[in-house]
């Protein structure tokens, strides 16, 4: 019970700070391998000691121990037990508010041993530690219950679907094998095929590369790790970099009313409503003789197909035309909400058109179970609300909205996935220099365990009756 | 009828099988005054199925029962004709020990361990009821009217009570082999309230060997060398006779498939559950369609009988068929059979019911151990005898109760198992139940269990020295191969033979020995000071070296795991006035009552959840 644990303490939002907190008797040490102080004025010719003193706040960056890259700059404390608020040793960052900020922090502490924190478990050890008042174990009870419950729920409701259809398909080809070595092993005088090394290498090299590509493209991994791609396409000088800024709240694309002026993909990391966006603003897609523009076009194509989410921009003052279908049929086969632009000039198109227009060619299906058609007006500010609640609701799936978990989630599942792999790459290793498969074995184990973490099938029993239903053993 | 007092006892074991034996021996060296009943004093240790003792995870559980003071072990090391260590080549977590019995003989010797332990009777004698008083159990009375009083009553009935055996559309009230069955104990239990269910389990026929042709069948031999299953025991006797090996066909599954109806199984005659991992030829047949044959052993029944016994052939088929199908079989063309396979249908209670002691919770007092619990086979029972027998003499002296956990013995895991999780069909040992599997392995049962079998009582000072003699030798040859140096040209043959590149500096034995695939016996081309030490010895400091790694993760999950298992639970705790519980948690929790809060988490229908709420109020309360 005295691991150390590590979780984003501060509701994920537009705060302007945010902070992980690690407690357990490894947060100093955590905190000293990943805390890179920053060289005061006067400090410049010596060494700035990574050690920290009891509850002195110090300023810096936290940096990956591999990489040797800044991640945030923070201010970061440490603080000695038992005065603390979970009683134990405590480490507090204190990032900025950004989600993605807050995210990289946690990644990296749990990177370096720490274990992510289950719901309610700071104040659970501040309860067992006796730093709460007795009175308030109720409350401690009612909030480890209601938060498992909805983070367990939301957890599984959150996940991408293919990503969990992805997770059970590993998951069975993890359980198939641990059956196969279970039979090995609980019936060598069986008539049965022999399991052998070479056989484990390959099973296991095999789930190694499905994981891996699994943890670079799963959705909500790459949301953890990345943000959520949001793509800005539809034809020329429609709004498009205008649309990007608005939701930056800041002009970085060059907006001028000369049809093509973006002809380069522009990428902006931001955060909506708590939800860590990598926002792509494209070049217009449009016919087009120019070879930079060209360029530009196939870009937006490309960025279009790596994207989790496209924003299809049209012009309000303008009929529904072959450009736009073009640009139609190019997210066709993806998700995307309809924009509907420039609303503040005479209307030629509403969300009603719009949302026929999509059906009659044939794009509906693919948009989950309705077409989001948003109005709005960039240069007045009218309906980016609006857009962004339909962002935030295509992050959810119209899941009740549970504050911090969506992102909690996330990288618990890039965590467990991490883990699984590491089991299975140590395996692999194992089964290279020869170990024998009883030892191998609860590696395979451990790696099934933690992808049922991940779809919430902790059930055990499953590969000895898997057993039985396969195989013909028994005098 | 007239009833008559008899004795007073502190245990009475009503039952004489592999259960009942360990746990008449086990309470009586604890110094408890024990009876043994049994129906037949000739089926005492009865092998009424197949004539071997040991396999994956069993034979971990006898080296076990062996290291905790128990017969078993030793018996077996007295009556085997062939041994085999089995799994050899995969790993030391799985390396099992199996011999083949000359049944009669194994009875003849557990029949005479039980005659010899003072403070121990053993008795031919019905048991028909149990006497009460209130929710606590008095003793026994048995069908001639005499009645046994005790502190504590054992059942390890085994397929005696209520037993029913089927053959084809034939079926009568039987015990196993012919015995009679306790009809008259099942129906006083189940008068009593207590909740029977009914498994079943089946045997093959019986042949003569002078009627097989054995030179139409594979060979299969013991080992050459054969470290004993007990402790006690230094080396062994010899192999005496040999298993064969042959295969179903075509034919045989034609003539199977073609009476399927006539099976007591099929046939719909049989109610009980039987267990998948034990299927009787017909459920193989049927239920693996696509398997073109399936394999048989054909395995002596002992050294003074021609009998043999066709393992992986139990049937319910009837007499007429299992004729036709076994002679369609390579070896086997013109058997003749002096027994027919049967199945046979018991009584047994839900392990539910039990404490990790194996004590009832609703009847103080009754212990119960073996098939009566959902368990299958002869480790099994015999481990689960062992501790019923230890926990009743300790109940009956007012001590407190002797419970392995899952970490320290396959008999932690089995228990736990069939307390916590129940069964629904009986139970067998796999190394594959096993977590902490590294851990529990076959050669250092001693040093994981004598001491505790030494500080009950049970272990005796003989047994304890040899213990402490073969622990000492064992570090001092695991020093001794870690402080050895070899210098690398001494070692490069060696390297070279297993593919490994040669030394660019000394290294010490233990670092060789931890090469995978460097064995200690090919060592001995550069230890040439290597000690005169046993098998066992050898055996064990080979694998603390070369699995050391691997050791002491485990201990650290090992260390995690009983952090719960520590934080005990009081019996008499009110799960439903706790909030925050789920109302299945609540129910289940209420009637498991487990010991310690590990056990609760291995509840089915708790989640983690249920135990951080259960934590917190354990906390309040202050109850650790």
């Amino acid at each position: 019970m005295n691991d150390t644990v590590a979780a984003i303490s501060t509701p994920v939002g537009e705060g302007g700070i945010g902070v992980v907190r690690i407690s357990g008797t490894d947060s100093r040490a955590v905190l000293e391998r990943l805390f890179r102080p920053k060289a005061g004025k006067t400090a410049g010719k010596k060494a700035v000691s990574a050690g920290f003193q009891n509850r002195y706040m110090r300023y810096g960056h936290i940096t990956d121990p591999v990489s040797g890259n800044a991640v945030d700059e923070v201010l970061a404390v440490f603080m000695e037990a038992p005065r603390t608020y979970t009683g134990e040793d405590v480490a507090e960052i204190h990032c900025h508010g950004s989600a993605v900020a807050l995210r990289r922090v946690l990644s990296l502490a749990l990177r370096e041993g720490v274990r992510l924190a289950e719901p309610g478990e700071f104040t659970k050890r501040a309860f067992l530690n006796g730093r709460l008042d007795l009175t308030q174990a109720e409350a401690v009870i009612d909030l480890i219950q209601a938060k498992t419950d909805m983070t367990f729920d939301t957890a599984i409701r959150q996940l991408d679907g293919s990503l969990s259809i992805e997770v059970k398909k590993l998951r069975d080809g993890i359980t198939e094998l641990l059956v196969d070595i279970t039979v090995n092993l609980d019936y060598p005088e069986e008539d049965i095929d022999e399991l052998t090394q070479q056989d484990i290498i390959q099973n296991l090299s095999a789930l190694c590369d499905q994981i891996e590509k699994l943890s670079a493209s799963a959705h909500t991994g790459r949301i953890a790790r990345e943000g959520l791609r949001v793509v800005i396409t539809g034809k020329p000088n429609v709004g498009k970099s205008s649309l990007l800024n608005a939701l930056l709240h800041e002009s970085r694309a060059i907006v001028t009313e000369i049809p093509g002026t973006t002809r380069d993909t522009i990428e902006e990391g931001l955060s909506i409503r708590g939800i860590p966006i990598r926002l792509v603003d494209t070049a217009g897609i449009r016919e087009t003789e120019d070879p930079v523009e060209m360029l530009g076009v196939e870009g937006s194509r490309e960025a279009l197909a790596g994207s989790d989410l496209a924003l299809l921009v049209l012009d309000a003052s303008e009929s529904l035309s072959d450009a736009d279908l073009r640009v139609l049929r190019c997210v066709a086969n993806r998700r995307f909400i309809a924009v509907i632009n420039k609303c503040d000039l005479a209307r030629r198109t509403d969300a009603d058109d719009v949302r026929a227009w999509i059906v009659s060619n044939g794009a509906e299906q693919t948009n989950e179970d309705r077409s989001v058609a948003v109005e709005m007006s960039v240069k007045d500010g009218v309906g980016l609300d609006t857009l962004e609640d339909a962002i935030e609701d295509f992050v959810f799936r119209g899941n009740p909205k549970t504050g911090d978990s969506a992102l909690v989630t996330s990288v618990r599942h890039s965590d467990l996935l991490e883990k699984a792999l590491s089991e299975i790459r140590e395996g692999i290793d194992m089964s290279a220099r020869g170990e024998t498969t009883d030892l191998i074995e609860p590696n395979i184990r451990r790696a099934w365990e933690f992808l049922g973490e991940i779809t919430g099938e902790t059930a055990t029993a499953d590969i000895i009756n898997e057993v039985f239903a396969r195989f013909c053993v028994g005098k | 009828m007239k009833q008559y007092e008899m004795e007073q006892y502190d245990v009475v074991v009503v039952g004489a099988g592999h259960a009942g034996c360990e746990a008449g021996l086990a309470a009586a060296r604890m110094g408890a005054k024990t009876l043994v009943l049994s129906i037949q004093l000739d089926a005492v240790a009865l092998m009424a199925c197949n004539p071997a003792i040991g396999g994956t995870g069993k034979g971990q559980l006898v080296k076990e029962i062996d290291a905790l003071g128990g017969e078993m072990g030793l018996v077996i090391d007295k009556t085997f004709i062939q041994s085999r260590m089995l799994n050899k080549s995969k790993g030391p977590a799985v390396h099992s020990p199996r011999a083949q019995a000359d049944k009669r003989r194994y009875h003849e010797e557990m029949k005479s361990a039980l005659e010899r332990q003072a403070g121990l009777d053993l008795k031919q004698g019905e048991a028909v009821d149990l006497l009460f008083d209130d929710d606590r159990v008095q003793g026994v009375i048995l069908r001639t009217g005499a009645i046994h009083r005790a502190k504590t009553v054992i059942l390890a009935t085994g397929t005696f009570l209520g037993g029913r055996v089927f053959m084809g559309e034939s079926t009568y009230e039987s015990g196993p082999c012919g015995f009679a069955p306790a009809t008259a104990l099942s129906k006083a239990l189940r008068d009593r309230g207590l909740a029977i269910r009914r498994f079943k389990t089946g045997t093959p026929a019986r042949a003569l060997a002078q009627s097989l042709h054995f030179e139409r069948m594979e060979e299969q031999k013991g080992d050459e060398e054969i470290i004993p299953f007990s402790y006690m025991n230094e080396t062994v006797g010899e192999n005496k006779a040999s298993c064969w090996l042959t295969w179903t066909n075509a034919k045989t599954h034609e003539i199977i498939m073609k009476n399927l109806t006539r099976s007591s199984l099929y046939g719909g005659l049989i109610k009980g559950v039987g267990p998948r991992y034990c299927p009787s030829i017909e459920d193989k047949v049927n239920r693996f369609s696509d398997k073109e044959r399936h394999q048989l052993f054909i395995e002596p029944e002992g050294l003074s009988t021609g009998e043999v016994y066709i393992q992986g052939m139990s049937t319910s088929m009837p007499e007429d068929i299992q004729r036709d199908f076994y002679r369609s079989i390579p070896g086997l063309e013109d058997a003749v059979f002096t027994r027919a396979g049967y199945s046979i249908e018991y009584d047994c209670i839900d392990p539910l019911f039990l404490y990790p002691n194996l004590e009832h919770k609703e009847i103080k007092g009754l212990f119960c151990a073996g098939q009566f619990n959902g368990s299958s086979g002869y480790e099994e029972a015999a481990a689960q005898g062992l501790m019923a027998g230890i926990n009743a003499a300790l109940k009956a002296s007012d001590r407190a109760p002797f419970v392995l956990d899952r970490s320290e013995a396959y008999i932690g895991v089995l228990i736990d198992d069939l307390v916590t999780k129940g069964v629904e069909e009986p139970y067998r040992m796999m190394t594959a139940r096993a977590e902490y599997r590294l851990m529990l392995r076959q050669d250092n049962a001693d040093l994981r269990l004598t001491e505790k079998g030494y500080a009950i009582g049970l272990v005796s000072r003989e047994r304890y020295e040899t213990y402490l003699r073969a622990k000492a030798e064992t570090e001092t040859e695991v020093n001794r191969l870690r402080e050895t140096a070899i210098k690398p040209e001494d070692a490069a043959e060696l390297l070279s033979e297993s593919g490994f590149m040669p030394l660019a500096s000394g290294i010490s034995l233990a670092e060789l020995l931890k090469r995978p695939k460097i064995r200690y016996a090919a060592l001995s081309t550069v230890d040439s000071y290597r000690p005169d030490i046993s098998a066992r010895v050898r055996e064990r400091a080979e694998i603390q070296i070369k699995c050391e790694g691997y050791i002491k993760k485990q201990l650290l999950q090992i260390e995690r795991f009983r952090k719960l298992e520590n934080k005990r639970l009081p019996e008499d705790f009110d799960y439903f006035a706790l909030d925050g519980i789920r109302l299945e948690a609540k129910q289940r929790l209420s009637r498991i009552k487990p010991i310690s809060v590990g056990q609760a988490s291995r509840i089915s229908g708790v989640s983690p959840a249920d135990v951080n709420v259960l934590l917190i109020y354990l906390k309040r309360g202050g109850l650790w």
